[in-house]
């Protein structure tokens, strides 16, 4: 472990991946502070009056220093509703990334580990979750979760739908990256000694092989956190993720697309920004991230 | 030589062809879909609104909203509950079968089935009974004033048609029953369906057999939901449409603005309202005893709402605010009740600590998201209000497809409704079908155990009163009722606002119906 953190002390970050990791730090940093930071709450649906909607912000002339950033069509500040969405989609493409990779670790291994029949079912399945496009099976599957269970119709369920959603399209990544790792470690001569030893297969996946996968996991799951983030707007752009009174970026927009064309452009505007610079500066590090663990790229860094 | 001047003149008349053929398609877009194209499976208006063009009814509004004949041409009333109608001769369905009595029966028989949706709007009809091949008689329940204007709703079909594809028994969109008529029309209107894809697209070419003279010009008329204010926007000023109706309210001054456009405007018969829960318990908080059920609850949440904003921010100053159930055009109307309870935020916290209720309550607050003008927009801005005075609402919003079953069913506790006292245009509909309690063929958009004796007692009485001032007063008695007992809270009046090219002349009713059979789209 110790070698391990030596050897990323020693690495020599470019420029703008530095700066791509240290804004992405600061807004989560800000997100997770959301309650203490920002000058509203804008998910308590009493705090804001819908007789200050539409202010512009104030570097265009808007007359209320109360609002940086403006307010939205209902009177909500828009910098609260930024960084508490910003929150929002963090949470869901956190909680996201992390039940695609229990769930696509635990799969892989599986499938790695034994090979065989449960191996090739598991991948089969795999196959097929791969070839349905992201967003359609998301829909689906929020579409079937409201459809079975009526109570998931209430808010607050909504990030519990979308992480499952996003989530069990995600994993198969995890899985054919794991699934690929393990079967590389399990024929490697020290798998093979402690196998000899006769020591339990558990024990040889938790001990043995799952530290030795981790980096290329963490690797996945950076990258995929930006797309996990991307979705979860997608669907709220499209109303079937955050509803209005918890908006996310992606519900922001949608609301402020409604008002694009009669001169209120700012309520879809900002949080756009907001979204497409978090996104970009995970996808920078998550990128460079990848290149740096992989064999064939490393020899060149 | 003559084989190109051949091949010009050929290249001429497509080029020709195609221009006529482009400049007599309209292409228009809503905010959301048809519910079905079965007339018997809805009960909703805009679905009602797009069936007209493709299925006649008895008799018809013209361009001034009177009732005019179309396939009756003629009727008397021979006795207290009974109702002659001489029908017109020579009319055919598009695909092609000759329309007589037994069309008529078999339509309104299948109309007041009771699997059918749509049967609540027919409360006075007990039956149709076939005279003759072009005479038909309507057997009402009792002496009935408002037939005709009910009549205007009531979609004829083919009886062959039906029993060729065994959908003599109706869809219903509330309970999930569809029938090949659900996805097929075959009517005698001015326009056939060409093409249906649900959500998408439904294509309507004219109908060149028409018993009727056209007074429209359009030979195509391409009908797409968008729902996205600012995507239907962007289409119809990028040239993709023709007509947008309704337009955002927030768009119209660009819209007008730019050149060859118009938007052209009206405030419509429709209510927006908040339904309510009258059973025991509320939704949002199980095993406790229902507050809406505390008179000054109901008055509180009313006091609660800052109608005036509303007005001035959402609806942009183009809706009518108002505190009774019905449009000053419908019979019935009182003006003095059309003052709305004021906001007083203070006086709605008194009235809700004199209930019990200090701290306030949880309630669910439903809304369709594209239904009604602005009506996401509205249910955040009422939830925000009501979370002021200490009220917990929980907001919750969703297309109409699944909103409405959701109402129908009765799983809200308040909700976001409109009612245009359509067909009838009277106020016995909203008495008869939102007010009345749910029985025999009252109260069918009463889903949620509202009941008041009294109320039930005039949407009976005022069914069968033939003396119009007599009449008159009855409906007056049970709107007042329905205000000091805050039935339900009324909102507005929403404004119809239409945008569409320079070229297009369509008139605006304040139904909220666009009858593109009086479209004209000019060269």
């Amino acid at each position: 472990m110790k070698a391990l953190a030596s050897r990323y002390l020693s690495l020599k970050i470019p420029v703008f991946v530095l700066a791509a990791g240290v804004f992405a730090g600061a807004l989560t940093l800000v997100a997770v502070l959301a309650p203490f930071i920002a000058p509203y709450n804008p998910t308590n649906i009493s705090s804001f009056n819908l007789a200050d909607s539409e202010i512009a912000p104030l570097f265009l002339g808007g007359d209320d220093p109360r609002f940086v950033l403006g307010t939205d069509n209902q009177g909500r500040d828009l910098l609260s509703a930024i960084i508490y969405g910003a929150r929002i989609s963090l949470i869901i493409g956190a909680g996201a990334v992390l039940f695609a990779t229990l769930l696509g670790m635990t799969l892989g291994l599986i499938a790695g580990y034994f090979g065989g029949w449960i191996d090739a079912v598991i991948m089969r399945v795999a196959d097929v979750i791969l070839s349905f496009p992201t967003i359609l099976l998301a829909l689906l599957i929020s579409g079937i979760a409201r459809a079975l269970f009526p109570a998931a119709a209430e808010p607050e369920w909504a990030p519990i739908i979308l992480i499952g959603a996003i989530g069990t399209h995600d994993w198969v990544q995890y899985a054919r990256t794991v699934r690929a790792s393990t079967m590389v470690e399990s024929a490697k001569d020290y798998v093979r000694a402690v196998r000899v030893i006769g020591l339990p297969s558990r024990q040889i996946i938790f001990r043995h092989i799952v530290p030795n996968i981790m980096a290329s996991v963490l690797v996945v799951a950076t990258v995929n956190l930006a797309t996990a983030m991307l979705t979860e707007a997608t669907l709220s752009f499209l109303g079937v993720g955050m509803p209005p009174t918890y908006p996310s970026l992606g519900t922001l927009i949608r609301i402020g697309n409604e008002f694009m064309f009669s001169g209120i452009w700012w309520i879809a505007l900002f949080p756009a920004i907001t979204l497409v610079s978090l996104i970009l500066a995970t996808n920078v590090v998550g990128d460079w991230l990848r290149d740096r663990f992989n064999p064939k790229l490393r020899v060149r860094l | 030589m003559i084989r190109r001047g051949l091949l010009i003149g050929a290249l001429a008349a497509l080029m020709l062809a195609g221009t006529q053929a482009k400049s007599e398609t309209l292409r228009w877009s809503s905010v959301g879909d048809v519910a079905t194209l079965d007339p018997a499976a809805h009960n909703e208006t805009f679905t009602n609104n797009l069936h007209l063009h493709v299925y006649d009814s008895l008799v018809r509004r013209d361009r001034n909203m009177k009732i005019e004949p179309a396939l009756a041409t003629s009727w008397e009333r021979i006795g207290a509950d009974r109702w002659r109608f001489k029908l017109r001769r020579g009319v055919t369905f598009h695909e092609g079968e000759p329309f007589n009595a037994d069309d008529v029966v078999a339509s309104v028989a299948r109309m007041l089935d009771p699997g059918s949706r749509g049967a609540g709007n027919f409360p006075s009809i007990a039956r149709a009974e076939k005279f003759d091949d072009f005479t038909v008689d309507l057997v009402l329940k009792g002496p009935y004033p408002l037939l005709l204007n009910d009549l205007c709703w009531l979609s004829i079909m083919s009886k062959p048609w039906m029993e060729k594809h065994d959908s003599l028994k109706p869809g219903n969109i509330a309970k999930n029953v569809t029938t090949y008529a659900s996805t097929h029309a075959n009517g005698t209107g001015p326009f056939i369906v060409e093409s249906y894809q649900p959500d998408s697209k439904t294509v309507f070419v004219s109908n060149k057999k028409w018993w009727d003279k056209p007074t429209h010009n359009l030979t195509r008329i391409e009908f797409r939901p968008i729902k996205s204010d600012a995507t239907r926007v962007a289409a119809l000023l990028s040239g993709e449409l023709d007509l947008v109706a309704p337009a955002p309210l927030q768009d119209l001054d660009r819209i007008s603005a730019t050149q060859g456009f118009k938007v052209v405007q009206e405030p419509s018969f429709r209510l927006i309202f908040l339904g309510l829960n009258w059973r025991p318990e509320l939704l949002a908080m199980p095993g406790q005893k229902n507050p809406l059920l505390d008179l000054k609850v109901r008055q509180g949440l009313w006091h609660a709402i800052d109608i005036e904003t509303i007005q001035k921010r959402i609806m942009r100053g183009k809706a009518k605010a108002t505190g009774t159930l019905v449009a000053p055009q419908i019979a019935g109307y009182d003006p003095k009740l059309s003052v709305p309870y004021g906001y007083d935020p203070e006086k709605a916290k008194k009235l809700l600590s004199d209930a019990g209720f200090a701290k306030g309550f949880k309630i669910d607050l439903n809304c369709s998201n594209d239904r009604f003008i602005a009506d996401e927009q509205l249910c955040v801005a009422i939830g925000s209000m009501w979370a002021k005075v200490g009220v917990e609402a929980n907001v919750k919003t969703e297309t109409r497809a699944a909103f409405f079953p959701r109402v129908d069913r009765g799983e809200t506790d308040a909700y976001l409704y409109g009612w245009a006292n359509l067909p009838a245009m009277d106020s016995i509909s909203v008495i008869s079908v939102v007010l009345a309690s749910r029985k025999d063929a009252y109260g069918g958009n009463n889903p949620n155990g509202l009941s008041n004796a009294r109320i039930d007692e005039i949407a009976r009485a005022a069914a069968v009163e033939l003396d119009e001032d007599k009449r008159i007063k009855l409906l007056q008695e049970a709107l007042k009722i329905a205000r000091d007992q805050v039935s339900i809270i009324p909102l507005h009046l929403q404004p119809v606002a239409w945008a569409m090219r320079s070229n297009l002349d369509v008139p605006q009713f304040p139904d909220e119906y666009v009858r593109l059979w009086f479209a004209n789209l000019k060269k």
